[in-house]
């Protein structure tokens, strides 16, 4: 033990020194913030800070990079942009040392290196914030900033918190920040919650600042404020990636903007001399053409299954309104974040409403849980069906008619074997559906074949309403275009049905209708044979601010 | 740490007040709100029910302020609270640690192989003793941490290992100090009273809160006790945060496992010898401590004031209920229903963080 204590004793003292030291740094570089003229004499070396050439980048089943490059100097806001899935975030996370690269090279300052750790790539200067906060909520302000190398008393296994808290409120004032060090994290509206991520990752005396979508929860002031800070820090020196989907904010704030597109690199262009037509020109590519369905004659003189007023949900479901008709197919276009799926849970009853009315064949209706909505005959096919759709360690016959089970029983509550292998066999037929039997666990099916189950699950509760949340996700060309056929059969069958997607060729391919969204707020309604760049525009739009 | 949660000046510091676009109307007055996310609340309910069994078991029994019974009381809950000072710091990072009633018995067992049968100097056997505890923990860490073995189930086997292993090493019989009667003087004597006459609390109470004490200054004010907390607050953040994230587990594992060494010794030396079958249960008991005294399962929060307040508790029940003749059935009933309120209450207190 004492052996033990030892140990820790000696690796507290590396530590602490090291915490030293970089704050010693720290203090240099805060002294640029304020004179941003001496450090440009100062710092040419070269005006390159980083650059990123041919990285290779796969997950199972996905390529996500290829050869796909960047380039960041000094002084200066590279905002990085793209569709969702373009690779933007899996391209700074390769550079933030989060994810390992499969090929390519990364030079920092001139100097190639190979970046294993987030500890490494903080130790070369690059710091970043990621999407989701990452801080620990527990904790208070200064201590998340400094956690890692806590500044230390004289008997080093002690943190010195008022050391801390001094550092944290230097850091914080020389930022302009009004955020007490004090403050539990958990305790500070979101917004700030992202400024004490940006603290922090400044406080490693960061030359490379890489943030992915800042802005994303917060309000225009806060972005206002934000994007102060960004640019004193650019004066400084530092080199920022700003990764963005909101187009309209790339003149406030980025020099050059890089367009990705399926994980390869488009262009760089300088912000002053591009329109935002161009560069989403640029995000999409050249429009594969997608043949729009069909819409039936006399889809308007349908019956209208389900329509909502005004459904509220804090910030991510403002005042929705839509309809939807027997046999069609209603698409949900977005940017990841918009607010789609938050429509489609509180629909579904998963997540309770602030206010708004949900009315089905013309009568009003009281969804509370997502019982209620598979009484009413709504079904919610979830993006993540692995987790919320399918029990894969049962087997399909289980799995479909898992939702009806009480039709299926005896006295007593024994299960009608015979009657739930029948119903399970004419779906594996009906959706044909491959597996050996019906006796085969979910897990061993292919994507395309699970989704189908989960389908199957859904048709035997006799749902009339059915809403698919990214419904190909993961699921191989072949199987897609089954899936999207099965969907059309569906409609003809006079199911009605929702379709959220973030793939805008699967959108304009399905949607008798398309509803865009942005921000929690529907922006446009489009009629079917719409193009992916009237899309785009009013997915990107950003009104609802100045509405609020 | 803790203190920064609930100073009441923190809400009134004049940066706070400053921000723009911060709207006074988004939520309920802050301090109120602190009080409830903070742990103070449950310390003090916590207090409130050991001051309410107090007043209601001397009003309903004359014999339970009795000095012998109030000894008996603090014996009673020294080595379950000894036990749930380790346990708080591995539920704090959010997981669990199920052997240390096993490990503790081991620890004792170990102590008793050093000192009766090897014939070690004393200190030696004790040192012993609680290194067992420490390599028990320090397994246990590095199961989880490396080997990436739920904490639950790595601690399970722990467990049924060291049972075994207490079994085995003992021969299945009792190890008696016989000829060091200093180390029940150690744990049953009393400094105290050589100092106050008349005053005779056993010494163990006094480790009891000397131990508190240092597991509390750990846990607030040491770089282990911040990565405790960070660890259970967002393990991914604090590994980001280029944190080594194992090596701390593993370490707060080790932690916990020689407070259940520190367990051992002073359960053997109370009894003067090592007992290969007692510990049985205790883990509860000490998870129940922990848990009663506010600290959250889901991790990031807890103190080692709530956890030495909820052992009190648990024993002032048992020995109230002992005294009102109530049968010991039933006894476990009640403490088993107290640390499910507890439990909820905790799930209440979250649930209406996440709303706000």
């Amino acid at each position: 033990m004492q052996a033990r204590v030892r140990c820790v004793v000696s690796i507290g003292r590396v530590l602490a020194g090291a915490a030293a030291r970089s704050m010693g740094r720290y203090a240099a570089a805060s002294g640029q913030i304020r004179q941003p003229g001496a450090l440009a004499s100062a710092s040419i070396m070269s005006q390159l800070l980083a650059s990123m050439e041919g990285i290779d980048k796969s997950f199972p089943g996905v390529r996500a990079l290829e050869r796909c490059r960047f380039e960041l100097s000094r002084g200066e806001v590279h905002a990085l942009v793209g569709e969702n899935g373009a690779g933007k975030s899996t391209l700074m996370k390769v550079l933030a040392g989060i994810h390992a690269k499969d090929a390519g090279r990364i030079i920092i300052k001139g100097r190639e290196v190979e970046i294993k750790s987030p500890r490494a790539a903080q130790q070369l200067g690059i710091g970043i914030i990621h999407q989701e906060l990452n801080l620990m909520p527990h904790l208070t302000v200064a201590q998340n900033i400094f956690i890692g190398r806590e500044p230390r008393r004289r008997l080093p296994i002690f943190v010195d918190d008022e050391a801390q808290n001094e550092k944290a409120r230097a850091l914080l004032t020389r930022l302009r920040l009004a955020i007490d060090p004090r403050a539990r994290v958990s305790d500070l509206s979101v917004a700030k919650q992202q400024l004490v991520e940006i603290a922090k990752a400044l406080s490693y005396s960061s030359e490379i600042l890489i943030m992915d979508e800042p802005t994303a929860a917060l309000t225009e002031r806060e972005i206002g404020e934000l994007f102060r800070i960004i640019r004193e820090l650019r004066d400084s020196g530092v080199g920022v990636v700003h990764i963005s989907h909101r187009l309209e904010e790339l003149p406030m704030i980025a020099d050059r903007i890089t367009v990705l597109r399926d994980g390869r690199y488009v262009d760089t262009l300088l912000t002053r001399s591009t329109t935002r037509d161009q560069i989403i020109q640029l995000m999409v590519g050249r429009a594969i053409y997608e043949r729009a369905p069909e819409v039936p004659a006399d889809l308007e003189r349908r019956e209208v299954v389900l329509e909502v007023r005004k459904l509220c949900r804090g910030r991510v479901v403002r005042d929705v309104s839509f309809s939807l008709r027997r046999g069609e197919i209603l698409g949900f276009a977005g940017l990841v974040g918009a607010g789609r799926t938050e429509v489609a849970r509180a629909i579904f009853g998963a997540d309770p409403l602030d206010s708004g009315e949900i009315w089905l064949r013309a009568k009003r209706v009281k969804i509370r849980t997502p019982g209620d909505a598979v009484r009413h005959g709504i079904a919610y096919l979830s993006e993540d069906r692995k987790r919320y759709g399918l029990n894969l360690g049962m087997d399909v016959e289980t799995n479909i008619v898992l939702a009806t089970f009480r039709r299926f029983l005896r006295r007593l509550g024994w299960v009608n074997t015979a009657k739930t292998g029948a119903a399970a066999r004419h779906y594996v037929e009906a959706l044909r559906i491959r597996t050996p039997s019906i006796e085969q666990l979910a897990k061993n099916l292919s994507g395309g074949n699970q989704q189908k189950v989960v389908i199957a699950k859904w048709l035997a509760a006799d749902t009339e309403v059915l809403i698919f949340d990214e419904p190909t996700r993961g699921i191989d060309v072949g199987a897609k275009s089954e899936i999207y056929h099965l969907l059309s059969e569906l409609c003809k069958q006079g199911k009605a049905i929702i379709m959220i997607s973030s793939e805008l060729p699967e959108i304009l391919r399905m949607s008798h209708r398309i509803i865009v969204m942005c921000e929690g707020r529907i922006t446009a309604e489009l009629p079917s044979g719409a193009t992916q760049e009237q899309i785009m525009e009013y997915a990107t739009q950003r009104h609802a601010e100045i509405q609020n | 740490m803790q203190k920064s949660k609930t100073d009441p000046e923190q809400k009134a510091a004049p940066g706070e007040e400053a921000v723009p676009g911060e709207k006074a109307a988004r939520a309920e007055p802050p301090r109120l709100r602190t009080l409830l996310r903070s742990n103070a609340i449950q310390t003090l309910l916590a207090f409130g029910a050991l001051i309410v069994l107090l007043v209601g078991f001397s009003l309903a029994s004359p014999n339970f302020l009795q000095f012998d019974n109030i000894v008996g009381i603090l014996l009673a809950t020294a080595v379950n609270g000894v036990l749930g000072l380790g346990v708080t710091f591995v539920i704090i990072t959010g997981g669990i640690d199920l052997s240390i009633g096993a490990v503790m018995t081991l620890s004792a067992v170990m102590a008793g192989v050093f000192i009766t049968h090897w014939q070690l100097p004393l200190p030696v056997g004790i040192l012993g003793g609680l290194l067992t505890g420490a390599a028990a923990g320090l397994s246990n860490g590095v199961l989880i941490a490396k080997l990436k073995v739920p904490s639950f189930i790595a601690t399970l086997g722990m467990l049924n290992i060291a049972k075994g292993l207490a079994l085995v090493i003992s021969g299945l019989r009792p190890i008696y100090f016989t000829d060091t009667p200093e180390l029940n003087e150690l744990a049953m004597g009393s400094a105290l009273g050589a100092v106050i006459p008349g005053f005779d609390v056993p010494n163990l109470v006094l480790m009891l809160f000397g131990a508190a004490i240092l597991a509390s200054l750990v846990l607030k004010q040491t770089i282990l006790g911040r990565y405790t907390f960070a660890l259970g607050s967002n393990e991914e953040a604090t590994r980001l945060s280029g944190v080594n994230v194992d090596r701390w587990k593993i370490t707060v594992y080790a932690v916990c496992g020689l407070f259940s060494g520190l367990a051992g010794v002073l359960i053997a030396a109370r009894l003067n010898s090592a007992q290969p079958s007692l510990g049985v249960g205790y883990e509860l008991d000490a998870i129940a401590a922990a848990v009663i005294g506010g600290t959250s399962l889901s991790g990031g929060q807890g103190t080692i004031l709530g956890t030495v307040i909820g052992a009190f508790i648990i024993s002032i029940l048992t020995n109230g209920l002992r005294i009102l003749s109530v049968p010991q059935e039933w006894q476990t009933v009640v403490t088993g229903s107290i640390v499910i309120l507890a439990v909820y209450l905790d799930i209440v207190r979250r649930g209406r963080r996440e709303q706000a």
